[in-house]
């Protein structure tokens, strides 16, 4: 049945090369952890997409429930973790997986940097991946203050005041984030989860389109 | 034994199949449950509610009867005002939903001048006669709601909604 589906599409829209293009490509011997069990470490990237991918989808459920108002954000997540089936755990995912998809991006960087898989040709791929390290951690500065607890309040609070301390434009920055110039409040907390929501993911989408055809068309840098 | 042997790109295939499915699976379950719990809670039992009208003053002529309650919505809980049609038919109280049967809107009492004492919504048309039973040939499908009605200190109290059985 699928196999008749699959034959269907293919017939009309000829997708076999495509489905190749994306999922039939070499896998060296020296990235290969059946061969060399050190060669785990080339497995940090896909683990850092792999949490990102839960990250995306854990957040899409959250905001069913959530909303971004300096009223009801709190009780809102005290709702859905509390009252609604699996809301510790939805929430729980969103929540350790931040953490996690840090840490995870730091290893997959250590490695690149000890393999040199930065240098020539990858040049390129390096610049894209720092920016993509810091869209993971505005992602992760924004979404702490969205549950509107003190803890996410006071985080707020001490991050604004070092983009203030920046020279000439740190006032600037500091409205620009909070809002406000004097108040971290309702506008602070609605433009923090439209950055985090809409801005940084689809900034975070295209640095990971380009960050992926780099690799898949440069190869997985040779052995050490 | 079956003589088909299991080639090794066959056996990669299901046994990376099954591990994906059932962690794909771990992942999906917890936040589709999560998204469909609305559907699953279950609903609170309708306790009556206190209205300011004596039980004593309703006559034969429907009468709208306002009524407030608390309504907990999620995380919000709030004040709400309902609507009743009250009236006394023989020895028993009839309450009526105002919310029309067709789509939604609320009706009113003897408003419409060309067809006295039926409901009327002024929506799309509909009619219905006192008894709540929808008029034939009007935009409804089915009569008003009642509500249970009960007694407390000689003020009419309301309970949840109940299919009309006058109609």
């Amino acid at each position: 049945m699928l196999n008749k589906i699959y034959d269907w599409v293919d017939e009309r829209l000829d997708i076999t090369p495509i489905w190749r293009d994306i999922a039939d490509h070499e896998v060296p011997e020296h990235v290969n952890p059946a061969h060399h069990f050190s060669a785990f470490v080339y497995c940090f990237g896909g683990l850092t997409f792999f949490i990102t991918v839960i990250q995306i989808l854990s957040g899409m459920f959250l905001t069913m429930y959530y909303v971004p108002d300096v009223e009801n954000a709190w009780k809102s997540v005290y709702y859905l973790q509390n009252e609604v089936a699996f809301g510790e755990i939805v929430r729980g995912m969103h929540h350790w997986g931040a953490s996690l998809v840090i840490v995870m991006m730091f290893l997959h960087t250590l490695r690149v940097f000890f393999t040199g898989s930065y240098k020539k040709p990858r040049e390129l791929n390096w610049i894209v991946g720092v920016l993509i390290f810091c869209v993971m951690l505005g992602l992760g500065f924004t979404g702490y203050l969205l549950p509107w607890d003190m803890k996410a309040l006071f985080a707020t609070k001490v991050g604004i005041e070092i983009a203030a301390s920046v020279p000439f434009i740190g006032e600037l920055i500091k409205i620009l984030l909070a809002g406000d110039a004097t108040i971290i409040g309702a506008q602070t907390l609605t433009r923090f989860f439209a950055i985090h929501v809409f801005f940084l993911p689809a900034a975070l989408f295209a640095l990971l389109a380009a960050h992926f055809i780099m690799i898949r068309r440069q190869g997985i840098s040779g052995p050490l | 034994m079956s003589n088909n042997r299991v080639s090794r790109r066959q056996f990669l295939n299901y046994t990376l199949t099954g591990v994906g499915g059932f962690m794909a699976a771990g992942i999906l379950m917890p936040m589709v449950r999560f998204a469909i719990d609305p559907a699953l809670q279950t609903k609170a039992e309708g306790d009556f509610v206190q209205t300011s009208q004596k039980v004593a003053d309703i006559t034969e002529e429907p009468v709208k009867v306002d009524f407030s309650y608390e309504q907990v919505d999620a995380w919000y809980t709030s004040e709400v005002t309902d609507t009743a049609w009250v009236y006394k038919s023989g020895d028993s109280i009839v309450a009526l939903s105002p919310v029309c049967k067709h789509l939604g809107c609320t009706v009113n009492w003897n408003s419409d001048t060309e067809h006295p004492n039926q409901f009327f919504c002024a929506c799309h048309g509909g009619r219905y006669e006192k008894t709540g039973k929808n008029v034939p040939g009007t935009p409804p499908l089915g009569p008003l709601d009642a509500y249970e009605v009960s007694e407390k200190d000689g003020f009419l109290l309301l309970g949840k909604k109940i299919a009309n059985n006058l109609a």
